[in-house]
């Protein structure tokens, strides 16, 4: 290669490094630095009135490294069980959502092209209003003096069913859960779904494959990439909310995002704050690494 | 009773005749083919054998029984896509399997098939590859293998062979020709290339805006072809604008202005004095700078006007008196001479009294 060749390509790859280097620095600094404060916090003692306590200080106080909030963490079985609460909570609204965004998103991706962008746009458009109002809306959805509610308790009556109150239950968490995560599983499904070649169904039709069969073996198998893409995007948010809980939850229904944020806003134990989400990082590693081999072995076609 | 009987069917979309009111019979064992610009309806009729799509009028039988009321996936009969369509998270096995897998074949009998049909298409030692792991040549194989596996009544192939590279198709076409051979199942193929269509096929039906031309074999297609439209749609074809002058059971008489006269082959139902078209192939003309081609009844002088080589042909195109021109065919048979005109040189064309046709229109 002569020297102009080279320096064209050095010159390439110069404007790569420049563009991707500012993306890059801002995931290092805003991503890996709080995780390792959070680690280094989480060997600390709390403050007096909150913060961390010195490393330090006066022999008479609380100072230094520990590993008391690990302990802690794993004296109380509690914790654990809201982990687990949690963890199948966010499972739950995975589920839901997936089964309500699939057809939805295959009904997108099999309109007139014409007609895509607008039904899409329709998915995204609650995005455009706030997000606790949006869930402040449901507390008088699902509140006892709703129309919902007292049709439903109407209806219970007529079997001799004892009336119930949707608010402030499991029940109203799981509702306003999938009402907004949904469209971060409608989107990727559809993108996906988009981009099947119709000739395969046509195909499968052709060699004897009836509605249910083609569903089953081409376009499900062949969404699977978006099935799992929208579930992470689903599932990962889910775990970590403490939004809803608190404003459509009961007393009992406190998930990990309310207990982490009770930590440094409530109590002020923020090295115990720390661990939880420490806790919460590790599980959420552990569940996508575990997807990941799922998927792996699925895509190998891909 | 022919296998597949189509009986004046007529499909259209909008205001758009796709299909209009076509009949075909095709035997079984056949190697049909379906040869049409594109845009001519026969893609069309492909689908609507295959149940993609309905007729809006007539009827499609198989085996005397009327398709219309049978939907894709219960006809026993099996389409080769363009794209092949091969399922792109199935193996070469799942894929060739999928037909099987369909109809609940029981496993002993699908591994003996799958045996069969990977040793067919010389697939064996690629059985557990994935589509995108495979060359053109060997998707195209086990898109055939699929369509075959559970022995289907008829074969559609739409376009099948256009996906490949040249030199691979032809490679292919034998390939083809020997298979269909094998199994004895009946191709219906869709082509717009007619040298394809003439390789491969039996018989084959001329398509042009939604109607059927000419149905014959290659050889009676390419040498008597019914119109203009498929004389020119055929192969390579001179048109020459004549009137008939006189029409017996042994010849025509045609008058070309500002050439002269020319004896053609009769025409049963020409009659003196009807404005056609006299059609000579490239071949069957003769070009020499001497009298040799004076010696023939029809014959003319010229000038090279533009030469094409082409390898193992020459084409050389003759401007007559007149401005009519000419092409003649000339085979590069010794090596080393390319050309043996040259353009602007003063040449002589000539063709047999029975060579060439007159056609009406």
């Amino acid at each position: 290669m002569d020297k102009s060749g080279k320096k064209l390509i050095s010159a390439a790859r110069l404007t790569r490094y420049l563009v991707s280097g500012p993306p890059f620095i801002f995931l290092l600094l805003l991503f890996i630095a709080p995780s390792v404060i959070m680690v280094l916090a989480s060997f600390r003692y709390p403050g007096e009135f909150g913060g961390l306590a010195p490393l330090a200080a006066d022999p008479s106080t609380l100072h230094g490294i520990t590993i008391e909030t690990y302990q802690f963490f794993f004296s109380d079985f509690i914790y654990t069980e809201i982990f687990i609460k949690s963890i199948l909570m966010s499972l739950a609204t995975t589920f839901i959502c997936l089964v309500m965004a699939y057809p939805l998103a295959l009904l997108i991706a099999l309109s007139p092209k014409q007609s895509r962008d607008l039904m899409v746009l329709l998915v995204i458009l609650p995005f455009a209003s706030n997000f606790l109002i949006r869930i402040y809306a449901w507390m008088i959805v699902l509140g006892p003096q709703s129309a919902l509610n007292q049709l439903l308790n109407s209806m219970l009556h007529l079997f001799g069913i004892a009336p119930v109150q949707l608010l402030f239950s499991p029940f109203a968490v799981l509702v306003a859960m999938v009402y907004a995560h949904l469209p971060f599983m409608v989107l990727p499904l559809y993108t996906n779904l988009e981009k099947h070649d119709p000739y395969l169904l046509d195909a499968a039709q052709d060699l004897g494959a009836n509605a249910w069969q083609r569903f089953w073996r081409v376009t499900f198998p062949l969404s699977l990439p978006g099935v799992f893409s929208g579930s992470a995007l689903v599932f990962i948010p889910a775990l970590g909310v403490f939004v809803i809980p608190e404003i459509l939850g009961g007393t009992g229904d406190m998930l990990i995002g309310n207990l982490i944020k009770e930590q440094f806003l409530g109590t002020r134990d923020w090295p115990f704050g720390s661990t939880l989400s420490i806790m919460l990082t590790i599980a959420v590693l552990l569940i996508a690494w575990f997807t990941a081999k799922l998927g792996a072995r699925r895509g190998r076609y891909v | 009773m022919a296998q597949l009987e189509i009986k004046n069917v007529t499909r259209r979309i909008g205001d758009f005749v796709a299909v209009n009111d076509v009949s075909l019979n095709i035997e079984a064992g056949e190697f049909f083919t379906l040869l049409g610009p594109s845009g001519s309806g026969k893609t069309t009729l492909l689908r609507m054998i295959a149940g993609f799509d309905l007729p809006d009028a007539g009827q499609i039988l198989l085996n005397g029984k009327d398709l219309a009321d049978t939907s894709p996936e219960k006809r026993p009969l099996h389409t080769v896509f363009q794209s092949y369509a091969l399922f792109p998270h199935m193996t070469v096995v799942e894929n060739i399997t999928f037909p099987l897998k369909m109809s609940r074949c029981p496993p002993e009998e699908t591994r003996k098939r799958l045996q069969e049909a990977l040793e067919q298409v010389r697939l064996t030692g690629k059985a557990e590859k994935y589509p995108h792991e495979l060359s053109g040549g060997e998707k195209q194989r086990v898109a055939l293998a699929r369509g075959l596996i559970n022995r289907p009544r008829l074969l559609l192939l739409d376009e099948s062979l256009a996906a490949l590279d040249a030199k691979l198709r032809e490679e292919v076409q034998v390939e083809l020709i020997n298979l269909q051979r094998d199994v004895g199942i009946t191709f219906i193929f869709v082509t717009h290339a007619q040298t394809e269509a003439l390789a491969l096929s039996h018989r084959i039906a001329v398509m042009n805006q939604g109607r059927v031309e000419q149905v014959d074999e290659p050889s009676k297609l390419y040498g008597f072809p019914r119109n203009r439209f498929v004389a020119d749609f055929i192969g390579h074809i001179n048109m020459i604008a004549a009137q008939v002058i006189e029409s017996t059971h042994s010849h025509v008489r045609l008058a070309v202005p500002g050439l002269g006269e020319i004896t053609a082959p009769s025409l049963p139902d020409a009659s003196a004095g009807e404005q056609g078209t006299f059609s000579i192939r490239p071949e069957q003309v003769r070009i020499g700078m001497h009298d040799e081609p004076a010696e023939l009844k029809n014959h003319f002088a010229g000038t090279v006007h533009s030469l094409l080589y082409q390898g193992d042909v020459s084409v050389y195109r003759v401007k007559l008196a007149d401005g009519v021109m000419i092409e003649a065919l000339l085979p590069n048979s010794t090596p080393g001479r390319a050309e043996l005109f040259e353009v602007g040189d003063a040449v002589k064309v000539g063709w047999r009294h029975d060579a060439g046709m007159f056609l009406h229109g």
